[in-house]
């Protein structure tokens, strides 16, 4: 059973129409990378899942069609959401950050001590001091924490050092595990170590769905979709 | 000496009622970007409401009356306030500027309606005795009503900075001014954040009412509008969303007043005042303490 | 613009030219007969109120700057025309051009600062300066403004035919004239390169950026010349209320310009003078309705709101912005669309399409 399925998606920025009759299946497990070169909408795609940009068409959570309902109660019904530049609230401490938002009394706070030892230490420090790995961390932890049903990530390795995009990737996996994820990632050696499928876009539509596997090991059809410049499997 | 303390004082006393309508401009602002141009109508009706109550308590010029007229101004501005937001602003969901046109409505309105029920003349504001009285401090004479609008100012203050870093929903207003999409997009319900802020600020406008009123001795029905102008500058010299900051840029902009009414040219302050503001959004746009809008 | 809404405007002007020979009554409206001196004032101000929103208009519906220091140049031109022809014996022309270049180098100098930030701070900043100024003409400094008493004209330095209440329908003609020439010379801004800039600039700085003009520069255009016909419309307020009154230097002036855009519809300029015609009547019209005995024998109730023309308006201004956006001319345009759909006849775009371009009369 796919946990979230699209259909028909339409999505507008401004007056500017960004997505075109988008559709695509999230499987109930494991990772679905979202691809695609800069600027195809992949981004808005996720926004438009939860209803923070302006669209038409279908969403379904489980069967359940969601995209009559407002953000929050969205996220409410169990969708994590890790953004683009992370967006953690720089002026609150970390443990506020991560207080805010728990979705009931008991998040779990082991998974994140496990996962993130070292926001254990930083709990009473202002978010905006922290390093941008690190920050990145408390944008994981803060969704991890609670228990979902799937998790929307973006772009979690965009800026960061090496060791803390493996950190980073790691967490994924381990997520990954029990709860489903929709990643979009520019990255493809966390691609290749991560995903299951891949739903590839371009110009605001969707162009190629599929195993993961069978995408990266073409390279021609890798460099005809995502460009030259990407970083590909060794 | 006792002329600058005089002035102190005073300019602090004026300093906390910039704060109490200030504070609540701020917290909207912050957290809806709405500039509510209905918060001297609130201020006003608080006033108005509030002295109509008192007067039915003996006469309004006891210490229960006075009691009497803070309960009733505050829950005043903030019954206004809740109406304002749930049946106006609320269905303007994210049109910013239509908001901000509903609150020129709603201002209107209201003023309007106080002017035809109490008339245009100013109307002498009872206050227990002791208020006229003055208490001599540091070689000054200082009236008493003064001090009594530094100290309600000051434990409102403490009780908003409580709100705002003690509980949990303060937490939520915190991080909604920071960024209120973000915080939807945790699953948390920010319109009703939206609607307690306008509550909180409305409450503090209605009580800031009475004690304008005290402060001035007497009622009138452009008193919210006056107070406003000076709020909005308040709110934006110390930056829009902060507390703190509004704090501090009140005291500021009241001092600045006070000294410059009086050591220069009277109404030279509330001239100074305004330049200040331009002043200060030219260099640091985002205010004393703001964050960058 | 259409041919039809050309030859539609132009007999709209003829007939008001010929009003003060016509003695038509509008009862309740109106105080008298057309050719009265009393309907003439009160048409002669709707009409330069209608303008001043119009040039508001330019600036919040075609450049999307919300000021609220509008009142700043309409009170210049007032104020500054008013003391050249009473204080400083200017000739008429003299004075006309001197406040026009006061007024216009106001808006520069005001515009250069104030743009400078953007959105709230722009508007806090421009509250400012109205504050200032209106400071400045309430406090009398230097005698010059005559404080709360305002500054009369007392008629002996003007030429006879704007002086008396026989020369009212010369008054009203001169209003009328300005109204015409505001409006039009608005409306060819609006179509000329730099309007549909500002249109452009209003949703997206990138729109202009990227052709290699700056946003600031096309703002500040906007600025000055909105500035500059609020200080030509008031030379002619003051002409046809006898004075300048220090009320019109109020942010609360400025916020009723707002409501009057608003009311008729932001971007749509003759919207905007219907919005200043409409409002004036109604601010007018409904003093003497509420004194009127139907009112006062009302119980207090129903006869405290109704009683205040800022209570009605207020009101009828929060229902126009909650549920009919687009003010009149919105809705006027809604209607035109449906009447067209119905008639299987597609004369314009749907008005949501319309709404995204630069909007013109």
């Amino acid at each position: 059973m796919n946990i979230l399925s699209v259909r028909g998606l339409d999505a507008f920025i401004g007056g500017q129409q960004i997505l075109h009759d988008v559709g695509f299946d999230v499987a109930g497990r494991g990772v679905t990378a979202l691809l695609g070169r800069n600027g195809v909408g992949k981004t808005t795609t996720l926004k438009a899942v939860l209803g923070l940009v302006r669209r038409r068409g279908e969403v379904l959570l489980d069967g359940v069609r969601i995209d009559g309902d407002r953000t929050h109660r969205i996220v409410a019904r169990g969708v994590g959401y890790v953004p683009e530049d992370r967006e953690i609230f720089a002026r609150l401490t970390v443990a506020e950050n991560l207080e805010l938002a728990a979705r009931t009394d008991h998040p779990d706070r082991q998974l994140v001590d496990r996962l993130f030892p070292e926001l254990g230490e930083r709990a009473r420090q202002a978010a905006g001091t922290l390093s941008g790995g690190q920050q990145q961390m408390v944008a994981l932890a803060r969704v991890l924490q609670n228990e979902n049903r799937l998790l929307l990530v973006d772009e979690p390795t965009k800026g960061l050092a090496p060791r803390v995009v493996g950190e980073v990737a790691d967490a994924i996996a381990l997520a990954a595990q029990r709860v489903p994820v929709l990643l979009v990632e520019q990255d493809l050696r966390v691609v290749t170590r991560l995903a299951r499928d891949v739903v590839v876009m371009a110009e605001g539509r969707v162009v190629h769905t599929g195993p993961a596997p069978e995408l990266l090991a073409d390279r021609d059809l890798v460099q005809r979709l995502l460009g030259v410049h990407r970083r590909t499997a060794a | 000496m006792s002329t600058v303390v005089l002035l102190t004082v005073t300019g602090l006393g004026l300093g906390g009622l910039y704060f109490l309508v200030a504070s609540g401009l701020s917290l909207i602002y912050g957290l809806m970007r709405v500039l509510n141009f209905a918060h001297g109508a609130f201020l006003t009706l608080g006033a108005y409401v509030g002295y109509q109550a008192g007067r039915h308590v003996g006469g309004g010029a006891s210490w229960s009356a006075f009691t009497v007229m803070l309960i009733v101004g505050t829950a005043t501005g903030a019954l206004l306030a809740l109406l304002t937001e749930l049946l106006l602003v609320r269905r303007l969901y994210e049109r910013v500027i239509e908001q901000v046109l509903v609150t020129v409505g709603v201002g209107l309105g209201l003023v309007a309606l106080v002017n035809g029920t109490w008339g245009a003349d100013a109307r002498p504001f009872p206050a227990p005795a002791w208020m006229g009285r003055t208490t001599t401090m540091l070689g000054a004479r200082i009236p008493n009503n003064r001090l009594v609008c530094i100290a309600v100012a000051g434990a409102v203050l403490v009780g908003l900075l409580a709100l705002l870093n003690r509980t949990h929903h303060g937490l939520i207003i915190r991080a909604g001014v920071e960024n209120r999409t973000m915080v939807s997009a945790l699953g948390i319900d920010v319109q009703r954040s939206f609607t307690a802020v306008f509550v909180i600020g409305g409450a503090a406008a209605g009580l800031g009412g009475v004690l304008a009123a005290l402060y001035n001795g007497s009622v009138t029905p452009g008193m919210g509008d006056s107070l406003l102008i000076f709020a909005f500058i308040v709110v934006v010299i110390g930056g829009l969303g902060s507390i703190s900051g509004s704090a501090v840029a009140a005291l500021v902009v009241a001092l600045l007043q006070q000294f410059t009414n009086y050591y220069g040219v009277s109404g030279l302050g509330d001239f100074v005042v305004v330049l200040a503001l331009a002043g200060v959004l030219l260099v640091r746009p985002a205010g004393l303490f703001g964050r960058a809008a | 613009m259409t041919g039809r809404r050309v030859a539609v405007i132009a007999g709209g002007v003829v007939l008001l030219a010929l009003l003060p020979e016509l003695r038509l009554t509008i009862p309740g409206v109106l105080p008298g007969p057309t050719s009265s001196a009393g309907s003439l004032q009160l048409l002669a101000v709707c009409l330069l109120i209608g303008a001043l929103a119009v040039t508001y208009d330019l600036l919040f519906g075609l450049a999307g700057l919300l000021s609220f220091g509008h009142a700043l140049f309409f009170g210049t031109g007032c104020y500054v025309f008013a003391l050249a022809v009473e204080r400083w014996h200017l000739p008429l022309l003299v004075a006309a051009l001197f406040t026009l270049a006061v007024g216009s180098a106001t808006a520069l100098v005001v515009g250069a600062v104030s743009l400078r930030v953007r959105d709230i701070s722009f508007a806090m900043v421009t509250l400012a300066f109205a504050q200032a100024g209106s400071l400045l003409v309430y406090r009398n400094f230097g005698g010059y403004t005559g404080g709360e008493e305002g500054l009369g004209l007392s008629g002996t330095r003007l030429p006879g035919w704007l002086v008396g209440v026989g020369n009212t329908k010369n008054l009203y003609w001169l209003a009328l004239a300005i109204a015409v020439l505001v409006y039009a010379k608005v409306v060819w801004v609006s179509r000329t390169r730099a309007g549909r800039m500002m249109a452009a600039v209003r949703e997206n700085d990138l729109r202009v950026q990227v052709i290699g003009v700056r946003p600031y520069v096309v703002r500040l255009m906007a600025f000055v010349a909105s500035g500059a016909l609020a200080t030509m419309v008031g030379m002619g307020y003051v002409l046809v209320a006898g004075g300048a009154n220090p009320q019109v230097t109020t942010p609360a002036f400025t916020l009723s310009l707002l409501v009057m855009v608003v009311l008729g519809g932001a971007g749509a300029l003759w919207g905007a003078m219907l919005g200043g015609v409409l409002y004036t009547l109604l601010d007018q019209r409904l003093a003497v309705l509420a004194s009127s005995s139907a009112i006062t024998s009302l119980p207090a109730v129903l006869r405290v709101p109704l009683s205040q023309p800022l209570f009605l308006l207020g009101t009828l201004f929060v229902l126009v912005v909650l549920f009919l956006p687009g003010g009149l001319a919105g809705a006027l345009r809604r209607f035109r669309h449906h009447r067209a759909a119905a008639r299987g006849l597609a004369i314009e775009p749907a008005p949501a399409a319309a709404e995204d371009e630069a909007r013109v009369a």
